[in-house]
């Protein structure tokens, strides 16, 4: 029996089979989650169902979480198929293209800076908003994926790591407002994995060469392993665990210098 | 059929789930084989992995046929 049995999980961000939500989705499934999935327009909702098949979900809900009568009517929609929520994923997040290279004070507008904040950070307060009904009476858990950018310099990540910033802060605060309904809030650092929205980043396939170089593990992470660590943190064997940023980097993040004596 | 040629079909057929006899030279990615914009990023990162080439945007809008993407990777240095 897998330590999710009898779990009721919302995932959103599934694009493609190698989306870090769609890692997250298998391990869940796998150790007995129930699922339910987002997609964000009609665009993606084939390809979103096909996937949700996968896990034997047929709950597949629109959400643009850029307006909130789209959050508020997806949570209202779930709970007619469920009575009640324990897991929500945020695997989102988003910035204009031209605003992810170069440098960032000529480069980011009022507007790109607007946008990546509020996809990428605010819709996480958002959608707990509306879970948080749903969650009443259960050991519930809100899982957000950030990245390093939020707490180090990453050439081209610009904004994105201030809006990843703004996200982890909100893990934080969201935590301490959450833990007396018993609902827990954490989130997963992962390291750079090749998604459809890490395409958007510039330079992204030298960060992986120079991660797999350099990383204690001497190699990039999958998605299976933050897929793992996301069913971990949303399990009941993290049960003391909120408020937290886990990475899941190979051990990036520990370094102060990479690479001396082995040029 | 050259090595590239083979490797190339193979991949579209895994990434666009079509039939290995309608992917011919001339095939383009969205009017022929079905493609939207999300799956014809996804086609040319699993050419990036499986040539070990970096392939940047500005290429990739141009790579739209069957044959495009085997010229593209046939003038990339082989590694």
């Amino acid at each position: 029996m897998g330590f999710l049995t009898g779990k009721r999980a919302l995932i959103t961000g599934v694009a493609s089979d190698r989306s870090i939500a769609y890692g997250i989705a298998e391990a869940m499934h796998r150790e007995g989650a129930e699922l339910a999935f987002t997609y964000q327009n009609d665009k993606l909702k084939g390809r979103v169902e096909k996937y949700a098949a996968q896990f034997g979900s047929s709950i597949v809900i629109p959400c643009e979480v850029a307006e909130d009568a789209s959050i508020a009517a997806a949570f209202q929609q779930l709970g007619e198929h469920w009575d009640g929520l324990d897991i929500v994923v945020h695997s989102i997040a988003f910035a204009p293209k031209e605003q992810l290279s170069g440098s960032i004070v000529d480069n980011t507008t009022r507007e790109g800076s607007n946008i990546a904040h509020d996809i990428s950070a605010y819709s996480f307060l958002a959608m707990a908003r509306y879970a948080k009904p749903l969650m009443a009476g259960r050991k519930g858990s809100l899982l957000a994926l950030s990245y390093l950018g939020a707490v180090a310099a990453i050439p081209n990540y610009n904004v994105m790591g201030m809006a990843k910033a703004s996200l982890e802060a909100g893990v934080r605060f969201m935590a301490a407002d959450l833990g007396p309904q018993g609902i827990r809030v954490n989130a997963i650092s992962a390291g750079p994995i090749r998604t459809l929205a890490a395409s958007g980043i510039a330079g992204f396939r030298k960060m992986l060469d120079h991660f797999e170089k350099y990383a204690p593990l001497r190699r990039n992470v999958t998605i299976e392993e933050v897929g793992n660590a996301a069913a971990f943190l949303c399990s009941d064997l993290a049960s003391g665990i909120t408020g937290e940023i886990t990475y899941v980097d190979g051990g990036w993040n520990i370094l102060g210098m990479s690479g001396l004596g082995e040029e | 059929m050259s090595d590239i040629e083979e490797r190339v079909k193979k991949i579209v057929v895994e990434q666009l789930g079509v039939d290995e006899a309608e992917v011919k030279n001339s095939s383009s990615f969205i009017d022929d084989l079905g493609a939207d914009s999300l799956d014809t990023v996804e086609l040319v990162m699993a050419l990036e992995e499986e040539f070990g080439a970096e392939i940047p945007d500005e290429d990739a809008e141009k790579i739209t046929t069957v044959q495009a993407a085997i010229d593209y990777i046939k003038a990339q240095p082989q590694k």
